[in-house]
């Protein structure tokens, strides 16, 4: 069965088209990753997804229904990763605040949704971490939290925004496997915006690739390629393939990997 | 000393602020807006002193205009409440008008150090009904939008998408912080609002991580300073203002002393801690944790910095005098 679908989807924000006219479909029980250079629109496309962007032409489907319906069946785990405040809370109430923290009235949790907040922080190992102040935990450690909030409600969606960054390759791994497992094991649909393929590969069933307002779906082998990459891209691309790792070059440089080094 | 009604009412009048000033502190300590609260309490002194120039009661010019600053940094959004630079200018301004309008006015020389420094003391039988009502408004206000007021504050992209309107926590929330102020001047004045608001919760936040004893604590704490403030004044006839604030740092330093003192305590969960990741398991070692985050500066100005920053705005001011 299908769990999200875009069909001649536009996407603009402040006027500037992000991207145009793209199609594709996911069927439920699916990892997908979603890659893209910086700005291609990767976390448009999920906010899209989310109900907070609208499609300018088309229409985008989630579980059949409106991108806005959706909020209970989806876990979301945002990019941007905030900051300076509620740093002296423990992880615990850092997960709960979302169990249902949209409704109004005491963050008071009744006996299921404390059950629910203490499974989603089980399934991702992080009762240790629970009990510590945010302020003490790790980059790493607070992603795994995310991830957390991201499971609460049992969702049949997960749309992971860079849980990868600023992870080291084991982190890397780690998050990877436990996302894996999740799909696997709960059949949850997973849609995981990355920078780089690499981690990725051997995990995922199929990538996204976003570029050039664009947009092509399919596995690595058949995404991966210099005549596809070099579309999105705009410009010639070669991919080379060394033991089990990609590399994707465009002339003498590792694109996917020299223009995100600021994220390092 | 109850056998003075003056004191009888000062006690209520206290209580009352106590409790909702330190609620609404927790929230602001939270968020890292405690700047922005100060800087409405300086935005009502213009009203209020503007309000006694138009022979109306202080304590409407003080609501309306803390009321509408509030409103007003709400809808200007995140980005503007934490320019601090912004801010600050607004609160020097505000600052200014006050006493332009009070040297329109140059009668009211002791209600303008009321203003300032509060005068608990002085509150009437009235004040206190108006100040129940200001306070249980802020409680309840806080209760309704709390849950989401949370969900924005920790995690404001996820609550978006879950339907919460981040501008619109934001306004709510500030409109109460502007209730909560305007009472609290009631009792320590504009200049110390931020010793009944922020000092107990930011002490509480320093010695327990868990969100409702967290806020019990606050207010607790925020009630000993009141109580203890009040007392002590009685018997010493010093400014129960100076003995709220001398509490207030107290404790606060007391929190950051105790939880620098008691590391053991603080991470006796940590032992059992373990990464169940295969490759990355190991034990965080206690003692080595003992977290450099500990000493990071937070976004609030140190109470006394800002208590001597108030002192110098003040003795300039004198001189103008
Ligand atoms: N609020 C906004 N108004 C106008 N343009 C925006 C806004 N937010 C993002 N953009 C632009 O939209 C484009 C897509 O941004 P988006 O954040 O979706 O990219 P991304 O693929 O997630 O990038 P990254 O890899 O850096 O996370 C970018 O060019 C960005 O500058
Ligand atoms: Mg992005």
């Amino acid at each position: 069965m299908e769990a999200l679908a875009f069909s001649d989807v536009t996407l603009e924000l402040a006027d500037r088209i992000i991207l145009s006219r793209v199609s594709f479909s996911i069927e439920e029980g699916e990892f997908v990753g979603l890659l893209g250079p910086n700005g291609a629109g990767k976390t448009t496309l999920l906010r899209a997804l989310l109900g907070l962007v609208p499609a300018t032409t088309g229409r985008i489907r989630v579980f059949s229904g409106a991108a806005a319906g959706a909020d209970e069946a989806i876990g979301y785990m945002p990019q941007t990763r905030s900051s300076n405040v509620g740093l002296r809370l423990s992880g615990w109430d850092f997960v709960a605040c979302a169990a249902k923290g949209q409704r109004f009235g005491l963050p008071l949790l009744d006996r299921a949704l404390r059950f629910d907040v203490d499974r989603a922080i089980a399934l991702v190992d992080a009762a240790g971490l629970a009990r510590r102040p945010l302020v003490e935990l790790s980059g790493g450690e607070r992603q795994r939290l995310l991830l957390a909030q991201a499971l609460l409600g049992k969702p049949r969606l997960l749309l992971l925004d860079e849980p990868l960054l600023s992870l080291d390759l084991n982190h890397q791994k780690s998050i990877v496997s436990l996302v894996s497992e999740l799909n696997r094991e709960l059949g949850l649909t997973v849609l995981f915006s990355a920078h780089e393929i690499n981690p990725l590969v051997g995990a995922i069933d199929r990538v996204l690739y976003l570029g050039n307002r664009q947009a092509a779906i399919g596995t690595v082998d058949e995404v991966i390629t210099s005549a596809v990459l070099s579309r999105l891209y705009g410009t010639d691309i070669d991919v080379v393939r060394l033991q089990a790792r990609v590399f994707v070059m465009a002339g003498a440089f590792e694109i996917e990997r020299d223009e995100h080094r600021h994220d390092v | 000393m109850f056998e003075y009604e003056f004191m009888v009412n000062a006690f209520e009048a206290e209580t009352i602020v106590a409790i909702a000033a330190s609620l609404v502190g927790y929230f602001l300590v939270l968020r890292g807006q405690t700047f922005a609260g100060h800087a409405l309490s300086h935005v009502g002194f213009a009203g209020a002193t503007g309000a006694v120039l138009m022979g109306v009661s202080p304590l409407l010019g003080l609501l309306a205009a803390t009321v509408l600053a509030g409103a007003g940094m709400g809808f200007l959004g995140e980005r503007f409440q934490h320019r601090d630079v912004a801010i600050g200018i607004v609160l020097a301004m505000s600052l200014g008008c006050g006493l332009l309008f009070l040297h329109f006015f140059t009668a009211y020389a002791a209600q303008a150090t009321a203003l300032l420094f509060g005068n608990v003391l002085g509150v009437e039988a009235p004040t206190v009904l108006a100040l129940l009502g200001l306070g249980v408004v802020t409680v309840a206000g806080l209760a309704v939008i709390s849950r989401p007021l949370l969900f924005a504050t920790l995690q404001p992209e996820l609550a978006e998408a879950k339907g919460v309107s981040l501008r619109g926590v934001s306004v709510l929330f500030l409109v109460i912080v502007a209730l909560a102020t305007a009472a609290s001047v009631q009792i320590v004045g504009i200049l110390l609002v931020f010793t009944l608001m922020i000092a107990p919760a930011a002490a509480a936040q320093r010695v327990t991580i868990r969100l409702w004893p967290g806020l019990l604590l606050s207010v607790v704490l925020a009630l000993v300073e009141a109580w203890f403030g009040l007392t002590l004044a009685f018997y010493t006839d010093w400014p129960t203002s100076f003995w709220i604030t001398a509490l207030g740092a107290a404790f606060y330093v007391l929190a950051l002393i105790g939880r620098r003192g008691a590391p053991v305590h603080r991470h006796e969960h940590v032992h059992e801690h373990t990464h169940a990741h295969g490759h990355e398991r190991h034990v965080r070692k206690q003692g080595a944790s003992a977290s450099p985050g500990l000493d990071k500066p937070e976004r609030m100005p140190p109470l006394v910095e800002e208590m001597s920053a108030q002192a110098r705005s003040l003795s300039s001011q004198n001189h103008e005098h």
